[in-house]
């Protein structure tokens, strides 16, 4: 059951997990991306250790300011001693990570199984 | 001019379509949607027209944000032309302008975790050539409709 609903995020718990699927298949538009993250932040802040998992199976475009989104809330995350694990992220977006070396940064997965086994508790 | 022959584009020198806007995203995307529209018509491979969105994108919010600092009284240039074998964009702000040169590398272990300024790498990696006039002012980047954009890729400050 759907626990939180915006029209760019679809937001389902699992074990501890948010699992946040992407709905719009083109993160490109600023008032997009601030809408992302602001879902996110408030996922970051509701509880100690968070543990976020986002699925790119529905996106086929992202842009430099929806990388600097995931960036913030990775950073966030990190401050508040969480975890985030992006999967299912579609070739020719995967090679914007790369061509960013941003695919350093995130732990990224191929399949949404096995990011959720990936997380650490 | 050599960035002319350089590029296999029967472009004709007037470009098909020509865009002002004021710095404001809500303008802009009304420019993609007939760019992109254009080179669908003309039917480019998934990987060119992946490129040339992205790269549109970043261009015109770099041109707003950066060139012209959201001023609403500054406008930003974008012209197209698109045939069936490559695609040149241009996009030209108001801005004070800026050197290529000294903006950092958002790939170097102290940058990688900043929120901004990949938006340069990501057009000349994806783009088949750019080029850089005007005092950076003015940014006019070429793909061709091939699968990948096997060129090195160049910048002319």
């Amino acid at each position: 059951m759907p626990e939180t609903t915006t029209p760019s995020l679809v937001v389902n718990e699992q074990k501890g997990i948010n699992i946040c699927e992407f709905t719009c298949s083109k993160i490109l538009d600023e008032t997009n991306i601030k809408e992302i993250g602001d879902v996110l932040g408030a996922l970051i802040e509701r509880r100690e250790y968070p543990k976020i998992l986002l699925d790119f199976a529905n996106v086929d475009h992202l842009s430099s300011a929806a990388l600097g989104m995931l960036i913030n809330a990775n950073n966030r995350l990190r401050q508040r001693n969480g975890q985030l694990r992006l999967c299912k992220i579609r070739p020719q977006i995967l090679e914007v990570f790369a061509i960013t070396k941003l695919n350093k940064l995130f732990r990224i997965l191929s399949t949404r199984d096995e990011a959720l086994e990936s997380f650490t508790h | 001019m050599s960035e002319e022959t350089d590029c296999p584009s029967a472009a004709p020198t007037k470009p098909n379509l020509r865009f002002t806007i004021p710095s404001d995203f809500k303008f802009s995307c009304d420019v993609q949607q007939q760019i992109m529209a254009e080179v669908d018509k003309h039917g480019y491979c998934e990987s060119a027209r992946f490129a040339i969105m992205l790269a549109l994108e970043e261009a015109i919010v770099n041109a707003i944000k950066h060139g012209n600092q959201f001023d609403i009284r500054k406008s930003v240039y974008i012209e197209a032309d698109v045939t069936a074998q490559s695609t040149r964009i241009t996009v030209e702000d108001e801005g004070p302008g800026f050197d290529r040169c000294s903006v950092p590398d958002p790939r170097a272990r102290e940058n990688l975790e900043k929120c901004s300024g990949r938006g340069i790498l990501l057009i000349e990696a994806y783009m088949t050539r750019v080029e850089w006039t005007n005092k950076g002012k003015r940014l006019t980047m070429y793909r061709v409709n091939e699968p990948d954009a096997e060129e090195a890729v160049g910048c002319v400050a």
